[in-house]
């Protein structure tokens, strides 16, 4: 019997994971700033993969993938939480339920 | 040489386009004179054009001007011979003076530059239907004078009456179109090509009497009826005289009505190995020819007699070519023209100088009032009465000898057009006494004047042709005969028999004449005027009913028809499909948009479905399950 | 056994947990803390899989300076729980956790798949320190990376003209009922 190591499979199903339970929370919370959270976390379960299968692979460019990833994540974030404030500004909710106007 | 010839049509043509876009800009006079300059210019050019003709050395030459259907191997080109030159000449020529007389008749009109306008598009679509070398060219002109005859008759479409007039006669008008486009469409099945040269030169491919010719012709046939106004489409021409009166003699004299004997002269070779059809073109215009005079007898308005005067004069012309007698046939058609547009000219002068009276029980006297209409109306009297040396004698004689000369059944026709002669000569008679001669009757207070130099000139001219143009083919000296030579050589054109037999054939025929003259003279001169009214009379009037027939066993079930059509058929049956899809559509379309909850976790949830769906259907397609 | 294998479990038992806890935690700010130990947990298997400087990264910026950010919204908007009381969207919460197992199973299925299909080792294994990292972001990627700036100019004007526009709009619309 082999010795047990940690492969890139781990990482994958543990990222995997944290991808569903992110997106069972974007689906069910309904405050903004929760949904905005479970983004992040399925975008950090994402790198994960990245750079678990780019060691695998022995390569660099898993990181630099996670770099972009990152940079797009902060850039989202920033204009995301100003949308979230001028809407509260105006509504006093961070409640995207009650954001409903646009229907048919 | 005559490559120039397309500027007969183009000179007119140009003047309608010119006029239709500049001719308030112009203004009255002016405009009139402009319509007017280019039909004679173009008159003068085809003169020229003509003299190779005149000396007899003219060769039937094609002018290409382009290429129009390569694919059926149509092409718009010309085709100089004697007989388009011929009806070229009277085109312009009778239009011309028509043209000059109408910048004196329409003077006031608030329409005047419009008149113009039309006027030379009538004559530039008459010389396409003349000068075409194809039946599709032919076929172009044919409906474009439908077209100009429309807007000319409904001139006056303030007019309940004027506006119904030009529809009648674009309908009746449409049915001949019909048995004439189908009848090309047998041609171009039969010959592969519509152009004459080649249609003529293969006729004898077809049997003699065979039933693809008589088919042919008997089409073509329907088509003449319809433009010619021959029986049974011969409704639409006396309601024609709700047009000015300039627009009447173009119509009657030198356009239009001449296309349906145009036609079949120009188709003889198809014609002359047609002899069931030629019966039938000559039948039907000896019963067109009596039923048109009776019907003239009773007419009130000096210009409906004219109208069904015009129909008769029609009718014998349709028995010469239906007698193959091609020559004499246009030969009629030409003195026709020249009387025919002086009568209309003239009576035109008697309504303008009775400010728009046209009943001619309400005029009499005028010969004093009116001396220039009056000499020159003698001159069409005698002419068109078939007296000699005026040039309807000539014409008219020479068809009745070549019926006569065929012999067997064609003697009973003879007898028609002799009867019909007396009738002609009767009712022209009554047209001129009644007008004329006897007490003024018209309504008090009208002061009768002559007519301007700009409506009596013209009249001159004609009346000068309408006495001298039969001189051109007399027994003595057949020089139109000659003059259509090459033609009509190689078909066998029907002659006035030898001998003696014609001189008395014309002695009757004058006899007769002068009979009709001396009966009206009696009737309405020697005695005190006739009452002429009453049930039998106002039947008579009314053209025997067929106006009334048609309208109850045409119109008014074609109205049915169109009705139910438009308002249950395409209202609730077509209207309704369309409406029920849009309105399904509609349906689909508020059940999507419920779709459309506003609530953004929905759509996540949609996207994620949708993700989930993606991946899934990659794995299958991998083969990982 | 491994100590790796230890802190494997140990740490991804903690990113599970502060998953976890995030989605369920009624409090915003607790959610936040969730996604903070979450992201703690990525930052040491980022360590463990040589990736010292994205590691790094991950620290200062999701760590710092995101989480930062979150926190101060919340503050700003204030701890709103009483929302999540009930669900008025039907079937959305069953619907969400079929959703959710549905995407796990399929993702590591795909990721089975892919695995065995394609084992091809290439590159050249370098460790992802701050040297190596930056040959390869100014050598292969830099005209990527000189984009990105482009977006974050952007992202910044943007975030600047929002907040401007929600004061222009509140001090104008005087019949701000809403």
């Amino acid at each position: 019997m082999s010795e047990l190591v940690v492969t890139a499979g781990w990482y994958m199903a543990l990222a995997a994971l944290l991808f569903s339970i992110g997106a069972i929370g974007l689906l069910t919370r309904r405050n903004a700033l929760v949904m905005f959270m479970s983004i992040e976390l399925m975008l950090n379960s994402v790198n994960l993969t990245f750079v678990a299968v780019g060691k695998e692979l022995r390569t660099l460019e898993g990181q630099i993938a996670t770099l972009f990833v990152i940079v797009v994540a902060a850039a989202e974030v920033t204009v995301g939480l100003a949308i979230i404030v001028a809407v509260f500004r105006r509504r006093e909710t961070a409640s995207v339920d009650e954001l409903s106007e646009m229907r048919g | 040489m005559i490559d120039f010839i397309w500027l007969v049509i183009a000179l007119p043509l140009f003047g309608a386009v010119g006029l239709l876009f500049f001719g308030k800009r112009i203004g009255e006079p002016n405009s009139g004179r402009i319509g007017s300059a280019l039909v004679v210019l173009s008159f003068f050019i085809a003169l020229v054009a003509a003299l190779p003709a005149f000396a007899g050395t003219l060769e039937p030459e094609n002018v290409l001007l382009f290429e129009w259907l390569p694919a059926l191997g149509v092409n718009v080109s010309l085709l100089w011979d004697p007989l388009s030159a011929m009806m070229t000449l009277i085109v312009t020529g009778v239009g011309a003076l028509i043209h000059i007389y109408g910048t004196g008749y329409m003077h006031g009109d608030s329409r005047f530059p419009r008149f113009f306008t039309y006027l030379n598009l009538f004559i530039a679509s008459m010389l396409i239907l003349v000068l075409g070398d194809s039946f599709a060219t032919m076929f172009v002109g044919w409906e474009l004078v439908g077209l100009s005859s429309y807007l000319l008759i409904s001139f006056w479409f303030e007019k309940p009456s004027a506006a119904a007039a030009g529809k009648k006669a674009f309908i009746v008008n449409r049915i001949g179109d019909f048995g004439f486009l189908i009848g090309l469409m047998i041609i171009f099945a039969t010959f592969g090509s519509l152009s004459y040269s080649t249609v003529f030169a293969n006729a004898n491919i077809l049997e003699t009497g065979g039933a693809t010719v008589t088919a042919i012709t008997l089409l073509l046939l329907v088509g003449a009826v319809g433009k010619s106004a021959q029986l049974p489409l011969s409704v639409w021409l006396p309601d024609a005289m709700e047009g000015p009166t300039p627009v009447s003699a173009l119509i009657h004299a030198a356009t239009m009505v001449t296309a349906g004997v145009y036609m079949i002269a120009r188709s003889a070779a198809l014609f002359s190995i047609a002899p069931v059809s030629s019966g039938v073109v000559a039948t039907v215009g000896a019963l067109t020819a009596l039923f048109a005079a009776v019907v003239a007898i009773g007419q009130r308005d000096i210009k409906r007699v004219l109208a069904y005067s015009t129909i008769s004069q029609l009718g014998y012309m349709f028995m010469a070519v239906g007698a193959t007698a091609y020559v004499a046939g246009v030969f009629h058609l030409m003195t026709h023209a020249f009387f025919k547009a002086l009568l209309f000219l003239g009576a035109g002068a008697v309504i303008h100088g009775m400010h728009g009276e046209q009943d001619m029980w309400k005029m009499g006297g005028l010969r004093k009032k009116m001396p220039i209409t009056f000499v020159t109306m003698l001159v069409a009297w005698m002419a068109i009465s078939g007296i000699p040396p005026f040039a309807g004698f000539w014409s008219k004689d020479e068809i009745l000898a070549i019926t006569y000369g065929k012999g067997g059944a064609w003697v009973v026709l003879w007898a028609i057009g002799i009867v019909t002669a007396g009738l002609t000569a009767f009712y022209m008679s009554r047209l001129m006494f009644l007008t004329f001669w006897g007490k003024p009757r018209w309504d008090d207070g009208l002061e009768p004047h002559e007519s301007p130099r700009s409506m009596t000139l013209p009249l001159a001219v004609l009346a000068v042709f309408a006495a001298g143009a039969g001189l051109i083919n007399t027994p003595f000296r057949l020089s139109l005969e000659h003059f259509l030579d090459p033609v009509f050589e190689v078909i066998k054109v029907a002659h006035p028999p030898e001998g003696s037999t014609p001189w008395i054939l014309a002695g009757v025929s004058v006899l007769v004449a002068l009979g009709g003259i001396a009966y009206a003279y009696r009737r309405y001169i020697k005695r005190a005027l006739p009452v002429e009214e009453g049930p039998r009379w106002d039947f008579l009037e009314e053209g025997f009913g067929v106006d009334e027939l048609y309208g109850r066993t045409i119109v008014l079930p074609g109205k049915a028809v169109a009705e139910s059509a438009a308002f249950t058929a395409d209202a609730r049956g077509i209207d309704g499909l369309v409406n029920g899809v849009g309105g399904a559509v509609k349906k689909l379309a508020d059940a999507a948009t419920r779709l459309q909850t506003g609530q953004v976790r929905s759509y996540g949830t949609g996207m994620f479905l949708g993700t989930v769906a993606l991946i899934l259907w990659l794995l299958v397609r991998g083969g990982a399950f | 056994m491994d100590i790796r294998v230890i802190i494997f479990i140990v740490f991804a038992l903690a990113a599970v947990a502060g998953a976890i806890s995030m989605v369920l935690a009624r409090n915003p700010v607790h959610s936040a803390f969730g996604l903070l130990l979450t992201m703690f947990s990525i930052a040491v298997f980022y360590v463990m899989n040589g990736a010292h400087f994205v590691a790094a990264i991950q620290i200062m910026i999701y760590a710092g300076a995101v989480m930062t950010l979150f926190l101060f919204v919340i503050m700003f908007v204030g701890v709103d729980t009483s929302d999540e009381a009930e669900e008025h969207i039907p079937f959305q919460r069953p619907m969400a956790m079929i959703l959710g197992a549905g995407l796990l199973i399929l993702i590591v299925a795909s990721g089975i798949q892919a695995w065995v299909n394609s084992r091809a080792l290439t590159g050249r294994g370098s460790l992802g320190t701050i040297e190596n990292v930056s040959d390869e972001l100014f050598g292969t990627w830099l005209l990527p990376f000189e984009a990105t700036m482009f977006l974050l100019a952007i992202a910044a004007v943007g975030t600047i003209a929002l907040a401007q526009f929600a004061f222009t709009l509140r001090s104008t619309d005087g019949s701000d009922d809403e």
